[in-house]
């Protein structure tokens, strides 16, 4: 535009040579500055009209009653140049929070295949580089009764293709009475600690692997609706139950991702073996529950300790009435000196332990040549993961996560199942809230298989805003 | 520890009809609270003295307080934005939800400083974009709060409002004359030259007349890189000067340092109620900040 003007103001001048040159230059100057004061006056008009707005007349009063008028230098107050940018607008205006979330990671592992050992959606997939996510996340409050939250990752798959998700998309109302909370939509079920975490928020570079096994690559969530309750008791008691239509890989689904399944390949349940059953929902019997109990009090001034203990409970698709229960236990502990420095440094402890019970139906195993029929059986898993974070010095932070995952002996041998153990130590630095940078050394040992090592460093950056932290 | 804690909120609920469940958020607003509620309000606070606002560690003890609560006492600006909305949102009270009658922003109608004119963006660290939240700090905003708090006091218990009233009134005295004290004790440094870590401390400087020359922090919430301290070292020889300003939640290692090579003071203000033992009420944060700065100048 300006730049159009220029050529414009540059042809007319050397159109009209130098003498007439001299003129114009001399008649722009003025319409400048005549310019300039109709700005300067209208400014100034606008800066009296917002001070007399920003400050109440008692407030001036009092003021000036005590304090010199140089003291109260109100912003409006200072005299505006042409060169300073007129603000338009300003975060906490929007009726949208908006925030992008990006994660890299580079790294290496001593198998090929990063997905067998790596079997979350947002774990590093790939030797080299992985773009583990890039989370797009709108919230903010709806009208006076609800607030609205979704958060839209977008995946890069190894092939790479961009993946598209609705990883949560929910209302909660603001509202009720009796202490009551009503969240509806696409979300986490409330169960344990790590599950309601989205990737971003993770203490390492990848999720336990009790929590992959059992909820799932991509955790437990589900549409559905969730009733909670704060208990009227002088400790924090929550008391929650979600209902949700049950798509999931410990329950109807299939295990794996949905969109990572191979063509081609005899279609049977790499969990339990069997040809996977469509379940349809005939009735209340076939939703998934989700209770969970939390409990928290303060030990001391400076440590706090969390415990929960969470169900989840519905169909699955070895058969038309089979089941799966899962039971998990969680603890939270943190210490943190009330004088910390931007939040350093602290000590925090978390542990979580789940167990699934797997009622795998009379089921149909397809061969190359034939089938074979798998008798009715429970399968029962288990795992624990329990992992130390120190916060030892302003913007750093030492980590180091132990696991182990175990299953019963079943008819089909089912790589999911097999007892495995991994330790991994980490080191992340974070410059602010928004950035961080992280280096993880992954010892793995699984059963029948050996060891695996990989080393993993992730960046992560946050634009925009910022929610709150959660205990 | 525990079992007093459970028996105080016991007792509380017990005498919950007679008194107004007040949570402030920060000492000074809770110190505000009780001089103005008097014997009508029980007021809890969620940030500890010493603790920094920006920083409070969000517990779920905290979510159980603001369930109870009948009025919310928030500075505002921004300064909560890490911890408070998760609290609220968990604490399933809509009493005192942004815009409820039991909502009381202590910041309204305060003039503040350090508005940023341009566009805001976190390659400036973490600039405010309403404007400096500090201004308690200054006991003329301060008295802006206490009126901001009777209001709402008188908004939720209308019944009680010659009470709170005449509270203000009283606290309104007292800070007038603390601050007429701390202004005598600090008349003689009027122009020193200052250094304080983060931009905490502006609202307090101009009202004593402390000239701030520079922080150790390059950029707010940013810690200080030794380029910047070392640019910050000649600046402070220059300019002769004597004080590094502190607060108690800041590394003490780099202004102590700063201290070596240039020979100022190191002073960790005492700036919220209950941070030192003189600042025992509201109106004597700033007398106690006043003798702080008054003891190392002497030295």
């Amino acid at each position: 535009m300006s730049y159009c003007r220029i050529i414009v103001l540059a042809a007319t001048l050397v159109a009209v040579g130098s003498a007439r040159a001299d003129e114009a230059l001399d008649a722009l100057k003025q319409q400048l500055q005549l310019l300039q004061q109709q700005v300067q006056q209208l400014q100034q008009k606008v800066a009296e009209l917002e001070s007399a707005k920003a400050t109440a007349p008692a407030a001036v009063g009092d003021l000036t009653a005590s304090a010199s008028p140089k003291e109260v230098r109100s912003p409006s107050a200072k005299t505006w140049s042409p060169a300073d940018p007129i603000p338009l607008g300003r975060s906490g205006n929007a009726y949208i929070n908006l925030s992008l979330v990006g994660d890299t990671t580079f790294g290496w592992s001593t198998t090929p295949d990063v997905q067998r050992i790596e079997g979350a959606h947002h774990d590093p997939s790939q030797r080299g580089f992985t773009l583990q996510g890039a989370e797009l996340t709108l919230d903010g409050a709806v009208d006076p009764y609800f607030t609205a939250l979704a958060t839209i990752p977008l995946v890069l798959e190894p092939g790479g293709e961009t993946v598209v998700e609705i990883e949560e998309a929910w209302v909660q109302t603001t509202s009720l009475p009796w202490n009551l909370q009503v969240k509806a939509g696409q979300m986490f079920a409330n169960f344990g600690r790590h599950n309601q975490l989205h990737a971003h928020s993770w203490d390492f570079v990848d999720q336990p692997i009790v929590i992959t096994r059992l909820l799932g690559g991509d955790g437990l969530r589900n549409p559905g609706a969730q009733l909670s309750w704060l208990a009227p008791l002088p400790i924090f008691t929550e008391l929650s139950l979600g209902v949700f239509n049950s798509d999931h890989s410990s329950f109807r689904g299939d295990y794996g991702h949905a969109h990572g399944a191979e063509e081609g390949e005899p279609h049977y349940s790499k969990l339990h073996g069997g040809v996977p059953m469509d379940r349809s929902l005939r009735g209340p019997q076939d939703l998934l529950y989700v209770p969970r109990l939390a409990v928290s009090f303060d030990l001391s001034e400076t440590q706090t300790i969390l415990l929960g203990a969470s169900a989840a409970v519905g169909p699955n698709n070895s058969g038309p009435n089979a089941g799966t229960q899962i039971f998990g236990a969680d603890l939270y502990w943190k210490w943190r000196p009330v004088n910390a420095q931007q939040g350093f440094p602290f000590v925090s402890w978390q542990t979580e332990f789940l167990f699934r019970r797997y009622e795998a139906a009379e089921r149909v195993h397809p061969l190359d040549d034939g089938e074979v029929v798998l008798p009715s059986e429970t399968l029962k898993d288990w795992g624990l993961y329990s992992q130390v974070l120190w916060g030892f010095k302003r913007g750093w932070v030492a980590g180091l996560r132990g696991e182990y995952v175990s299953g019963n002996d079943a008819m089909f041998r089912s790589e999911l199942r097999l007892d495995r153990s991994r330790v991994s130590p980490n080191l992340t630095f974070y410059p602010t809230e928004f950035s961080k940078i992280r280096l993880q050394y992954n010892y793995d040992h699984i059963q029948q298989w050996g060891d695996e090592h990989s080393i993993w460093l992730q960046v992560e950056f946050l634009l925009g805003a910022h929610a709150a932290h959660k205990f | 520890m525990k079992s007093t804690a459970i028996i105080m909120a016991l007792s509380l609920t017990v005498s919950a009809q007679a008194k107004l469940n007040v949570v402030a958020t920060l000492p000074d607003l809770a110190a505000l609270a009780r001089e103005i509620g008097g014997d009508q309000v029980e007021v809890a606070c969620i940030g500890k003295p010493g603790e920094d606002p920006h920083f409070i560690q969000a517990k779920p003890s905290n979510i159980v307080l603001l369930n109870r609560a009948d009025v919310l006492i928030e500075n505002g600006l921004e300064l909560e934005i890490g911890w408070l909305p998760a609290l609220l949102e968990q604490s399933r009270n809509y009493k005192i939800r942004a815009g409820a009658p039991g909502w009381i922003l202590a910041s309204v109608n305060v003039p503040l400083l350090e508005i940023p004119t341009g566009p805001v963006t976190r390659a400036m660290g973490d600039v405010h974009p309403y404007g400096n939240p500090h201004f308690l700090l200054d006991p003329e905003r301060g008295k802006m709060a206490a009126k901001n708090i009777a209001e709402g006091f008188k908004r939720v218990a209308p019944q009680f409002a010659a009470e709170f009233d005449a509270n203000l009134a009283k606290l309104e005295k007292r800070i007038d004359a603390a601050l007429a004290e701390a202004q005598k004790i600090l008349a003689p440094y009027r122009g020193a030259k200052v250094v304080s870590y983060h931009k905490s401390l502006t609202y307090f400087e101009e009202r004593f007349g402390l000239m701030e020359i520079g922080n150790i922090e390059p950029k707010p919430g940013i810690p200080p890189s030794p380029s910047h301290i070392t640019a910050l070292i000649g600046q402070m020889k220059q300019d002769d000067v004597k004080l590094i300003l502190t607060e108690a939640w800041h590394e003490l290692r780099t202004p102590q340092l700063l201290a070596l090579k240039t020979g100022a003071k190191v002073v960790v203000l005492p700036t919220q109620v209950g941070s030192s033992a003189d600042a025992t009420d509201y109106p004597s944060v700033c007398v106690a900040m006043a003798k702080a700065i008054a003891k190392a100048m002497k030295q």
